[in-house]
């Protein structure tokens, strides 16, 4: 036990960046996700083929793959950042295919029938999206958005092989300096990660308890 | 059908989409060309060499070289098939086994098996490699083989017990009034429903798996990215890192393609049949049950393409032209 007491200010250091490494990137791709999403349902045919393009290519790359693309080919190619940043694109671009599909499937998922009952009863474009289909999509996509982020907390650990000390490469440090501790220390980092990964499900789970829609 | 949240558009519509579509194509085009512009420039570095652009001959050369190909088809990809072969069997074994015992009528049984699987699936997989590495000085291969096996093991278990509670419960019941044990009624009549109807499911967790064999070179197993990407920077010079770059990543796009591939092919002809909706039903279960990893999002959209497509075809609820997909595809050619 020791050897996380006294190590604790680390651990938390860990914790702290692993959850930056979420926040910022979750953000970023959340914001490029709903892009791609829209561009992948537009009528424009050349932004769904260059979206489709995009999903398939990013989904079957892994994740391993991009960040070493961002922290070893991108500064070749003269982009200068320092680890964390590159991780962060990295781990964006990497995570925005998924959250286009969960909001793609999500609006996908509202029946035919919902708008077509909203234009019978004289509904403008404008109020049939806003009052009868964009609500129900919202519902539909946010509990599977939050697994997208869960899987993404655990996606962070990989950064932790790409110079970024978060909570992996921490217990790598730390075993090295006390390797006669290890299944204490590993223990810990997992139940670091368990903080943010077990209340996150929850919150997934009771919301859609709570906004299901019943057909 | 056309459209139903707007009027069906008319003439000038029409031509403002068709502007649309081509304006944007050429926005994607020109985005593209500027990259690679940017890309095949030479460039001068902080001593004033001047080094040459990334598409320059002298940077891919090395394509035609015999070696390179032995080294990353023969060893890189073998070693990267290899685990990921190990681990799919192991990792079906275990889901079998976890799904049973989640299923089990005892509490004692069920209730740590519950536990396990929330662990295993809350865990990132590069830390349960580590962990294995550490812990159990198993080499590298063993703890990325075994890191792969406890957590796609834990996906695969739940699938199965969704497939299991999908089923109708006269299954179960019919086959225990014929007399078999409920192990037997388990292993003859409920798993093979139950594995049939989530084999898609299955085999989109199986490419994650290979994907996530990747995590392996990070606790130093010499697989596809290590063999293919840092050693042979080092014996092939690293004026080449780019262009191997583009190697390696051409080799796991085409296996996962083609695996990929082959679970949707899967899942229509799956879908088509009996257990259709049910394997949908199912898939949301497991979606919800949020495990997965980040690719658990990509089990439902096997299954979502094929509403992608009627989404297209019909509904549309996009703005601008009216007909959606159909319309919209015909307007860019």
């Amino acid at each position: 036990m020791d050897a996380i007491i006294e190590n604790l200010p680390r651990f938390i250091d860990g914790f702290l960046m692993t959850l930056r490494l979420l926040v910022i990137s979750g953000a970023g791709a959340l914001v490029l996700g709903t892009i791609v999403a829209a561009m992948r349902i537009s009528p424009v045919a050349a932004f769904r083929g260059f979206a489709t393009v995009y999903t398939e290519l990013l989904r079957n790359t892994p994740l391993t793959l991009i960040l070493f693309f961002c922290a070893f080919v991108l500064p070749i190619l003269d982009v200068d950042f320092d680890y964390v940043t590159f991780a962060l694109i990295g781990l964006t671009f990497y995570t925005s295919p998924f959250v286009a599909e969960a909001v793609r499937s999500g609006v996908n998922g509202v029946p035919v029938g919902q708008a077509e009952a909203a234009r019978a009863i004289g509904l403008d474009f404008r109020q049939t999206l806003g009052a009868v289909v964009l609500p129900q999509a919202i519902r539909m996509v946010i509990p599977p958005l939050i697994n997208v982020l869960i899987a993404l907390t655990k996606n962070t650990s990989v950064a932790g092989g790409f110079a970024v000390v978060e909570l992996f490469a921490t217990s790598r440090q730390i075993v090295q300096l006390r390797g006669d501790e290890v299944i204490p220390i590993m223990l810990g980092i997992a139940v670091l990660y368990l903080v943010i990964t077990v209340p996150l499900g929850q919150f997934a789970g009771a919301l859609e308890r709570k906004v299901a829609v019943l057909r | 059908m056309t459209s139903v949240l707007y009027d069906v558009p008319g003439p000038k519509a029409r031509r403002r989409s068709l502007l649309i579509s081509i304006v944007g194509g050429l926005v994607i085009l020109g985005g593209l060309a500027a990259v690679v512009l940017v890309l095949a420039a030479p460039r001068v570095n902080a001593g004033g060499v001047e080094t040459p652009g990334m598409f320059d001959p002298s940077r891919w050369d090395i394509l035609l070289d015999r070696a390179l190909w032995r080294t990353i088809l023969q060893r890189g990809l073998l070693a990267t098939l290899q685990m990921a072969a190990v681990a799919a069997v192991g990792a079906l074994v275990l889901g079998v086994l976890l799904s049973m015992a989640r299923t089990a009528r005892t509490p004692f049984v069920r209730i740590p098996a519950i536990v396990v699987i929330e662990f295993l699936r809350g865990m990132p997989v590069l830390l349960l490699m580590l962990f294995t590495l550490l812990v159990f000085s198993t080499g590298a291969y063993w703890a990325g083989v075994i890191g792969l096996v406890l957590y796609n093991g834990a996906i695969i278990g739940e699938a199965l017990r969704a497939g299991i509670n999908s089923l109708p419960r006269g299954q179960r019941e019919s086959g225990l009034a014929i007399g078999l044990t409920p192990l037997q009624t388990r292993f003859s009549i409920e798993f093979p429903q139950a594995f049939r109807q989530m084999l898609p499911i299955i085999i989109a967790q199986l490419v994650v798996l290979l994907k996530d064999t990747s995590l392996a070179s990070i606790i130093g197993y010499q697989e596809l990215l290590n063999i293919g990407l840092r050693q042979a920077t080092t014996t092939f010079g690293s004026r080449y890192l780019f262009t191997l770059f583009f190697v390696v990543l051409a080799v796991y796009l085409a296996v996962n393609l083609l695996l990929s591939w082959f679970a949707r092919l899967l899942a229509r002809r799956t879908a088509s049949g009996r257990g259709g909706r049910r394997t949908k039903q199912a898939a949301r279960v497991v979606q919800q049950l949020g495990g997965a990893g980040m690719a658990g999002t990509q089990l439902p959209v096997t299954f979502d393409d094929r509403s992608g497509e009627a989404f297209h075809s019909g509904s549309g609820f996009d703005g601008g032209s009216g007909g959606g997909g159909g319309e919209g595809g015909g307007n860019a050619s």
